[in-house]
């Protein structure tokens, strides 16, 4: 199976993020990460690929900085990469996101995308069904289990209750959840290998898509911020300090 | 004019559909597109809520129904051209809402906790753990296109009349609707919801292992709270999914909300911290938890819990 890969390079959730006073975008630095979700979704990819002697393609867009995180998907395993960067891009809305990322799969014919469920810094949480309908392919989301056979694709997809089990025909999209698998670590050679792998850039214009805009933040302002209470260290009678407040509160 | 996408959950209108309408019916928004079998008494639910005008869209047996439910949407703003029209940021919501911007070519906006439909769209939405507030406004054609958090709104019933019910039949989206639901499994979690109870003990990684969540589920009983988790230990498969609180879990506001062992994560606190009062337990002093906790043990959940526990069950 031919599949490919949505990841992002985002900058470290370690470190605070910044907007940008002016365009309100956020500040993203040249050292990014591979965004924790996507190891997900690398790992049911080259599991994928190692059962049906498939090929792993990895799709993003964004600035290419030094390329660490989408190095550190390829460590993990992935053949190669295309990665759209472009100034232009740079605020893009989910459409445009799913517009760039089909764009750059739909000549490559793919049996099965695979994209997690949202990013962890924009997490608008629908790029994927965007993708979907913009390739013409069913979409199996939020799976928390995968099975392929032959060319039928089934997923286990979570709701608020449990889970449906579903399927499609490839190709097909499919949205993955963190918990589906457990990502592997790179090797060493993982790691020496990743820097051959060829990583292919291109932009919007390569593509033939325009970026529109059509939102405008008009106003960022601080939440009313709730301000913490009482911290108290636990001298073994913490749990009455509980008990007072419950009966404060009513509840007991 | 807005609409508004409500999913039938169970057998009823879903509870951010209702959440939505309650606030929107103020602006005149009250046409409802409605997804799912339906009946009479959902139909009667939302006009409860408000709804004046209902689009049916009934899914074909054993389909997902999400690509022909986009579909059929389109055709029928090609029909009435709305503003506006509002999802929740719920999984199947986002599955219709997503292709049917790809359809319209329309952006869309997501996470929003407040919208404005007066003249021009717009909507608010939190950032950084819900440290600051976004006000983003629509430009350019209609409709907007808006994911709403469930709990943005209370949902409270206007005493509305039974609304006026068109079916709407879905198209077949062909490769793209080929998506087969073979089975439906409820994992069975016991004692009150998570988004209806008044108190919640919720736990995380601190708590060590699976047997550690057993302190929170003792805690819970005499309190007849309802049990909640971090997303770290529903990965760990100490949980189920469906007590997660967070961004990518429940939404909830109870009066009381017990944290125990969990750091406070910012996609944990955007799920909780509207709760009236917040109690956590953590060993680290600086755990961002105890930011917005009321009250704040310093402490062992092993330690602590246990003596709680005792006292309140020897009241
Ligand atoms: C896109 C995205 C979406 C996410 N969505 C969610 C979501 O919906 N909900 C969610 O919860 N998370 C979500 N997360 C994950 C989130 O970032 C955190 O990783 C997670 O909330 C941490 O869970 P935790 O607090 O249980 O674990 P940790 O962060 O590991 O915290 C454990 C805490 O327990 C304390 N502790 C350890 N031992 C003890 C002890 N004996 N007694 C007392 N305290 C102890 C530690 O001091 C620590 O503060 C999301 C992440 C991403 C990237």
């Amino acid at each position: 199976m031919k599949i490919a890969v949505c990841v992002k390079q985002i900058p470290d959730p370690a470190s605070p993020y910044q907007l940008d006073p002016t365009t309100h975008n956020l500040v993203r630095p040249t050292e990014q990460v591979l965004d924790d979700t996507d190891r997900y979704g690398v790992e049911v990819g080259l599991q994928i690929a190692g059962e049906t002697e498939g090929t792993v393609t990895l799709v993003s867009m964004g600035p290419s900085g030094n390329l660490n995180g989408i190095r550190q998907a390829l460590a993990m395993g992935a053949d190669g990469a295309i990665l759209v960067d472009d100034e232009t891009l740079k605020g893009s809305d989910s459409l445009t996101t799913a517009k760039i990322l089909a764009a750059a799969m739909a000549p490559e014919s793919f049996d099965i995308v695979i994209a997690g469920t949202e990013s962890t810094d924009g997490y608008s949480g629908v790029v994927p069904q965007q993708i979907a309908e913009l390739l013409g392919v069913p979409a199996l989301t939020y799976a928390k289990k995968i099975d392929v056979e032959g060319s039928t694709v089934r997923i286990n997809r979570q709701t608020a209750t449990g889970y449906d089990t579903i399927e499609a025909p490839t190709p097909v999209l499919v949205s993955v959840t963190a918990g589906v698998v457990e990502p592997r670590y790179p090797t060493f050679k993982g790691i020496m290998d990743a820097k051959k792998k060829p990583v292919e850039t291109k932009t919007a214009a390569d593509l033939g898509v325009t970026v529109t805009v059509n939102q405008r933040i008009a106003l960022v302002v601080p939440a009313p911020s709730r301000s913490g209470g009482q911290v108290v260290i636990d001298e073994g009678t913490g749990h009455e300090k509980i008990i007072a407040m419950l009966e404060q509160a009513k509840v007991i | 004019m807005a609409w508004i996408f409500i999913e039938e959950v169970s057998g009823a209108p879903a509870v951010v559909g209702l959440e939505i309408l309650s606030k929107t019916r103020a602006d005149g928004a009250t046409t409802v597109l409605y997804f799912g079998k339906g009946s009479d008494a959902a139909f009667a639910t939302l006009g409860e809520f408000g709804a004046t005008d209902v689009f049916h869209l009934v899914p074909s047996e054993g389909s997902t129904g999400t690509a022909a439910a986009a579909a059929a949407i389109a055709d029928l703003v090609g029909q009435h051209n709305p503003d506006a029209i509002l999802f929740g940021q719920t999984y199947t919501d986002r599955d219709v809402a997503g292709r049917l911007s790809t359809r319209l070519d329309r952006t869309m906006i997501s996470n929003g906790i407040d919208v404005s439909l007066d003249g021009s769209v717009g909507v608010t939405t939190e950032i950084f753990g819900g440290s600051q507030l976004v006000t983003t406004m629509f430009e350019g054609p209609g409709p907007h296109l808006v994911l709403i958090r469930p709990k943005s709104f209370p949902a409270e019933p206007s005493g509305g009349g039974a609304p006026t019910v068109t079916a709407v039949p879905l198209p077949d989206a062909g490769h793209a609707g080929s998506a087969r639901v073979t089975g439906s499994f409820v994992e069975e979690t016991e004692g009150p919801k998570l988004e209806e109870a008044a108190v919640i003990v919720a736990g995380g990684r601190g708590l060590g292992s699976v047997e550690g969540f057993e302190l929170v589920e003792k805690l819970a009983a005499p309190l007849k709270a309802a049990t909640g988790a971090t997303r770290a230990i529903v990965d760990a498969g100490w949980v189920p999914y469906s007590k997660q609180v967070g961004q990518t879990g429940k939404t909830v506001k109870p009066d009381v909300y017990i944290a125990c062992g969990l750091s406070g994560a910012m996609q944990h606190l955007v799920g909780m911290k509207d709760s009236k009062l917040i109690i956590a337990i953590n060993k680290d002093e600086e755990a961002p938890i105890f930011a917005v906790a009321d009250l704040g043990i310093v402490g062992d959940v092993h330690q602590v819990l246990p003596k709680l526990i005792e006292a309140l069950e020897n009241r």
